[in-house]
């Protein structure tokens, strides 16, 4: 119960603890609390912001497969219009090519028709000078008559 | 009985005292009688022994956090260090408004320091002054806040720290001009003179008591809970419990508050040394 030099040590070991908990104890734990203190401010600002980031990468997956959409609907559309003006085209095509074809068989007939004509007209002569002569039972000059045949002939 | 119950309970409140004896030889004090006579010159073993222990357990244990302190996942120790370095800090922050890097590892230090000391008064009173006296060492106290010497150490010590701050923050004349200026102020030169004694006597003495208060409270209270725990330890020892186990709950309570006071009182008493008017 004393007061005696004690007081005196216990200020000197204080001055000594005080010291030494200021040099080696607190700077390095309080510079490592900071640091996770930032690191996990920084931790924190990083989710805030990946957050953001996927909303915006949402939103750009929506929009491109809004834009996919339209241009697939498009491309459908296209196609669409594109075979219906195949198949017309190809219907006209059709069209002209019978009409042509007819046009050629027609003329083909038309030929072939002549031709017979021809072929009989020639053959009517004969067969008329060749009945003549069976009626009148003479024969008949041919050089003769030829050029009245020939009219008979033309008039058939 | 009542003879050896005060002899008990003495003999638990004397410290071990190394000093010099009256016929001028240097050794141990055999008894409270010839400690008081070595006077001022002696030093109480026990306490200085106990309180340097206790600092250097403290201060070895955090400093081996400190050595591989990551500011990655904290270990057990690191967290239970860091929680203990984080509290010190925001008290420091909410009752001191200045920048001073020593105030926040003082206050630490401070807390730390005197809750390990006051600790050592949960220790049932007889088993380490048992220990010793196997030894031949007859006197062992072992809470070093129990003795006067070591928290007036320590408050005398805070009180160095308040003047040279406020001398090294307000100069020396403003520091006088703290204690003789207030709190009687008056613009009349002639009556100001007749209040600056006033001022004076009322600002020192309001100063010397702070660092009195300081100390004598946490010795007040530490040596009021040992003594309690002295006299239950005079009971039979198959009732002691019923005593002990309760004070020494309540005592948890009191040694944290006690080393919180005096670190929170310490960091006032800087932190108005800082203010400058």
């Amino acid at each position: 119960m004393n007061i005696n030099a004690t007081i005196i040590g216990q200020a000197i070991s204080f001055a000594i603890f005080v010291f030494f908990c200021l040099k080696f104890v607190w700077p390095p734990l309080i510079a490592a609390m900071n640091e996770r203190k930032e690191k996990i401010a920084a931790g924190l600002q990083d989710a805030d912001q990946a957050a953001g980031d996927l909303e915006l990468a949402k939103e750009k997956a929506a929009q491109t497969l809004r834009e996919a959409k339209q241009q697939a609907a498009e491309l459908i559309e296209q196609a669409n219009k594109r075979g219906t003006q195949l198949i017309d085209e190809a219907k006209d095509q059709a069209r002209s090519e019978g009409e042509r074809l007819k046009v050629a068989a027609q003329g083909e007939i038309e030929q072939e028709v002549n031709r017979a004509k021809e072929s009989l007209r020639a053959q009517v002569a004969v067969l008329a000078v060749a009945g003549a002569e069976k009626i009148l039972n003479t024969s008949v000059d041919q050089s003769a008559h030829s050029e009245m045949l020939e009219k008979l002939a033309a008039e058939l | 009985m009542a003879g050896s119950s005060t002899e008990y309970i003495k003999h638990h409140l004397t410290n071990l005292v190394f000093g010099q004896h009256s016929d001028g030889t240097w050794g141990l004090a055999d008894s409270a009688q010839e400690a008081k006579e070595m006077g001022f010159w002696a030093i109480n073993v026990d306490s200085m022994g106990w309180s340097i222990a206790l600092a250097v357990i403290f201060l070895g244990l955090f400093k081996s956090v400190a050595n591989k302190v990551t500011s990655g996942v904290p270990s057990g120790l690191q967290n239970f260090v860091e929680i203990m370095i984080d509290f010190i800090d925001g008290t420091v922050k909410d009752s001191f408004h200045g920048r001073n890097p020593l105030i926040a590892p003082l206050a630490l230090t401070i807390f730390v320091w005197v809750f390990l000391m006051n600790a050592m008064d949960l220790i049932p009173v007889d088993f380490i002054p048992a220990l010793f006296n196997l030894f031949g060492i007859h006197f062992m106290k072992v809470v070093p806040s129990t003795d006067p010497n070591i928290t007036l150490g320590m408050s005398f010590s805070v009180f160095a720290l308040i003047l040279y701050y406020s001398i090294k923050v307000k100069g020396i004349g403003g520091f006088a001009g703290e204690l003789s200026l207030h709190p009687f102020n008056n613009k009349n030169p002639l009556i100001q003179v007749i209040f600056i004694p006033i001022n004076l006597f009322l600002e020192i003495l309001n100063l010397v008591t702070k660092p009195i208060s300081l100390g004598l409270r946490l010795f007040g209270n530490m040596y009021a809970g040992e003594m309690i725990f002295i006299l239950i330890a005079l009971m039979p020892f198959w009732i002691q419990w019923t005593l002990s186990v309760p004070w020494a709950i309540f005592h948890i309570l009191v040694i944290t508050l006690q080393a919180f006071i005096f670190m929170v009182l310490t960091v006032v008493y800087l932190s108005m040394a800082h203010e400058d008017h």
